[in-house]
């Protein structure tokens, strides 16, 4: 009856099921999307998010039964141009973009305004600047791309969409790697967006982004279609637990107790700075204590991480392990020394994605385990490989196969794995969650605590303040280079944002 | 289940796809020696064997060397020049009267230098390897041609001419040092520590880094080895001469040597290859060689067939490396 008076919804897929061999990636999953919304997917890892979204943009066909319509009308979506000709544009993590071309060369790539044959690259960018000023992007259409920042590309991608008048805009995952002034941009591009009538399906692990942004949310989990929650109806709680599908309440696990001053300090970091991102930053960890250390992307966290490690030079201050001041220059001396430390990019700067698990988990130490003359001892290998995949629940068929093949939060497992076969004594945990999805977490979360009762200082950078949260035993906060701060138990999210913009100095 | 089932499948089909890789080439070795068995009637012959295997050994050696470059992501542009310096000092020290076997030595401590000079260029001063080794290609050519002030140096009673010319127990002393040494590399690529670290710069350099490998030392072991390599191969090539030209040796071998790496399905980026490839590879140059001879191509054309079949096996290794998953 009110279907009759109501306007067909932009998007509609109804019934899509997607199979894989023997395995069932989607199954019956229908989603429905309104012209002018905000929809965030949400879901574990491997729930079958990316899938829908690769069928919608015709990536992948999926099974016969289901249907897909826009404005009211059935569609057949087979491969990508037709996807494109529909209007659906997907913006991907990776950016497709041709660095040494220009914006405007880029916004037309492959549809360029041609006269006589040739580009008409004053038509382009006659085209090319009211979109731009659409978006609200202030940037010259002849600059080159390789000159902007991550964010900046983001925003040509997504000119690069409405140059085709694209309708609906699947993001995924769009602000992993952009900065907290980036993303707030992008969260006004998204604005404006939806004021042209435009949905944006918007894929995200991160809660807070979701509640700023989207009108629906809806939730897949096993490929399967679990909800929809309203914007009024919003709660973190629902939506892990409608994402993991139990409740939450044992989440962050927190056994270790740490009174203040209870056992000594493992770690001490005294004036370190580098001179450019980093400034006179003091701290200490004590055994067995879990230290957070917050700050916005940008303020100097992984810098100084990095500092301690040795991965960088550092120009002044100095770094004690148990009391003893160490001289390191490299990360071999500092895994020496017992300091690790865990990349916040696990694909660009932690696995080698080529080698086996075992080989990933081994490589800090094969030379201690070595036989005469360097050679390998693979029955120890193997060993540990197996001690470590049992010991973190690390989901692999063998220790030889690629350690690329696993999911996110396995290879996130595996790395973790290569730091602690080192027995440190001292570990720094960078991002320690990210790109993993709920259930991996949890886990995380357990061996960092399993860690801290065993009397391993404790470092972890976040920037999901839940997370601080949930497992930190006090938290640092850095700005501009600078600690701010430091935040004890019972530790306030107010107080931990407060230091990391700046807004504390004025009730001090 | 259902999903445990299907990673058992994905597995296996890891599995398949890289003993098909770690396979490789060798369908294509063994499909060319029987073509050129059939279409010649005695390629597949005992003594035409021995002479391939003499035909591939110096390249072989020189290829093992580029393995261990190619595989931290490197390439070494300098080995046939360092082979002609090789050679030359070889047949020099040769000269001198109750110590001419020294030559082989002397051959493999100058390679060593020169590998050892252009590693530590790559590693410290973090140039890159195309570059540096195409200057030490140029440089080092000259060096070749001072040490015999440009003229073709002869020993007719080379102490150590049983390399170039005779066998152990009917196997060519040439094809035996090729063996070891690819027997030799494989020992230290997958057996040995510093094997697992050059596989790790290769497929992540800063990644190895923060691990914990001291990256540069491992740059100079690879150069370094390759220059030890090159070496021996020019104290093989002047045994087999008895002679050496510090103008004409070795011209082009770091070609062949590279098209024997490549051919063996050594990824050019660096962190994935083997030895056996390697070694395939440089069967496959050989009999290419061989048996576009014995067939009776023109000389012409036996550079346009091989120069065909590397890009079209270049092709093949792109297409293979696009079905594994690098995710």
């Amino acid at each position: 009856m009110t279907e009759a008076t109501k306007a067909p919804a932009l998007l509609e897929m109804r019934d899509i099921s997607k199979t894989f061999g023997a395995s069932k990636a989607l199954s019956h999953v229908s989603l429905t999307v309104e012209a002018g919304e905000v929809h965030a997917l949400m879901g574990e890892n491997g729930a079958g998010k990316s899938t829908l979204m690769k069928i919608l943009s015709g990536a992948y066909t999926a099974d016969p039964g289901g249907s897909v319509l826009i404005d009211g009308q059935t569609v057949t979506l087979g491969d990508p141009l037709r996807a494109k000709a529909y209007g659906i544009a997907v913006i991907y993590q990776e950016l497709s973009l041709a660095p040494n071309l220009t914006v405007a060369q880029n916004m037309f790539l492959g549809n360029e305004p041609s006269r006589f044959g040739l580009a008409d690259r004053a038509e382009m960018r006659r085209r090319a600047t009211p979109i731009l000023k659409q978006l609200g992007i202030g940037f010259d259409p002849a600059r080159r791309v390789s000159e902007l920042s991550l964010g900046e590309r983001q925003m040509v991608e997504i000119a690069r969409a409405l140059t085709t008048n694209a309708r609906i805009i699947v993001m995924d995952e769009p602000t992993t790697s952009l900065t907290t002034r980036e993303t707030d941009r992008l969260f006004d591009v998204i604005a404006r967006l939806k004021k042209e009538g435009i949905a944006v399906i918007y894929i995200s692990h991160r809660m807070e982004e979701i509640y700023q942004l989207s009108d629906r949310v809806s939730v897949l989990r096993d490929g399967a279609y679990v909800g929809t929650l309203d914007r009024a109806g919003l709660s973190a709680n629902r939506l892990v637990s409608m994402m993991v599908g139990r409740d939450l309440s044992s989440f962050y696990k927190k056994e270790h107790r740490q009174a203040e001053g209870e056992r000594a300090a493992v770690l001490c970091v005294r004036d370190i700075g580098d001179g450019v991102r980093v400034h006179d930053c003091s701290f200490d960890v004590r055994a067995g204590e879990v230290l957070g250390i917050a700050g916005l992307v940008g303020s100097g966290r992984t810098e100084l991480a990095r500092l301690v490690y040795g991965a960088d030079r550092r120009t002044s201050g100095e770094v004690l392990l148990n009391g003893k001041p160490l001289a390191i220059a490299s990360p071999s001396e500092a895994l020496d020394a017992g300091i690790a430390y865990l990349t916040e990019d696990r694909k660009a700067l932690g696995l080698f994605l080529d080698m086996s698990i075992s080989d990933n988990i081994n490589i800090g130490v094969i030379t201690r385990d070595a036989k005469a003359g360097g050679v390998l001892n693979f029955a120890k290998a193997k060993e540990r490989a197996l001690g470590a995949i049992k010991a973190l629940s690390i989901r692999t068929a063998g220790t030889q196969i690629n350690v690329g093949a696993l999911s996110g939060g396995n290879q996130q497992k595996a790395l973790l794995a290569r730091l602690l076969e080192t027995r440190p004594k001292a570990v720094i945990l960078d991002e320690p969650t990210r790109g993993v999805d709920v259930g991996a977490k949890s886990e995380i979360y357990r061996i960092i605590d399993d860690l801290a009762q065993n009397g391993i200082a404790i470092v972890v950078i976040s920037s999901d303040l839940p997370e601080i949260l949930g497992i930190a035993d006090r938290v640092l906060v850095m700005r501009e280079g600078h600690i701010a701060g430091e935040v004890t138990q019972p530790i306030d999210q107010e107080a931990i944002m407060a230091l990391a913009t700046g807004t504390a100095g004025q009730a001090a | 289940m259902a999903a445990s089932e299907t990673d058992e499948a994905r597995m296996d089909r890891l599995k398949l796809r890289s003993t098909l890789t770690a396979l490789g080439m060798l369908p294509v070795l063994v499909l060319l020696a029987i073509g050129f068995h059939l279409l010649s009637g005695r390629f597949l012959s005992v003594n035409n064997l021995s002479i391939v295997m003499q035909q591939a050994s110096i390249n072989t050696v020189l290829a093992a060397g580029m393995t261990f470059v190619i595989l931290t992501g490197g390439i070494d542009l300098s080995v046939g020049s360092i082979l002609a310096a090789s050679a030359m000092i070889a047949v020099i020290v040769s000269l001198v009267p109750d110590l001419g076997m020294l030559g082989i030595p002397a051959a493999i401590a100058a390679g060593l230098v020169c590998g050892f000079l252009n590693g530590a260029i790559i590693a410290w001063l973090k140039l890159p390897p195309f570059i540096v080794t195409l200057g030490s290609l140029t440089a080092i050519r000259g060096v070749a041609r001072l040490l015999g002030k440009d003229t073709t140096v002869f020993n007719p009673d080379l102490p150590f001419d049983f390399i170039g010319n005779g066998t152990l127990f009917g196997v060519p002393w040439l094809a035996v040092i090729a063996i070891a040494t690819i027997l030799a590399s494989w020992f230290i690529l997958k057996r040995t520590v510093l094997g697992t670290w050059i596989y790790a710069v290769g497929g992540n350099a800063e990644a190895a880094r923060l691990t914990g490998i001291k990256v540069p030392l491992v740059l100079l072991f690879v150069y370094s080895m390759s220059g030890l390599l090159s070496g021996l191969g020019g104290a093989m090539s002047a045994a087999r001469l008895y002679a050496a030209n510090g103008l004409q040796l070795g011209q082009a071998y770091e070609l062949d040597a590279i098209a024997a790496v490549i051919l063996g399905g050594t990824s050019f980026v660096g962190g994935v290859g083997s030895i056996w490839g390697t070694l395939i590879g440089a069967l496959i140059i050989a009999v290419l060689s061989n048996g576009l001879i014995l067939v009776g191509v023109s000389d012409i054309w036996q550079y346009i067939i091989k120069g065909l079949v590397i890009i079209v096996a270049v092709g093949l290794d792109r297409y293979r490396l696009k079905g594994i998953s690098r995710t």
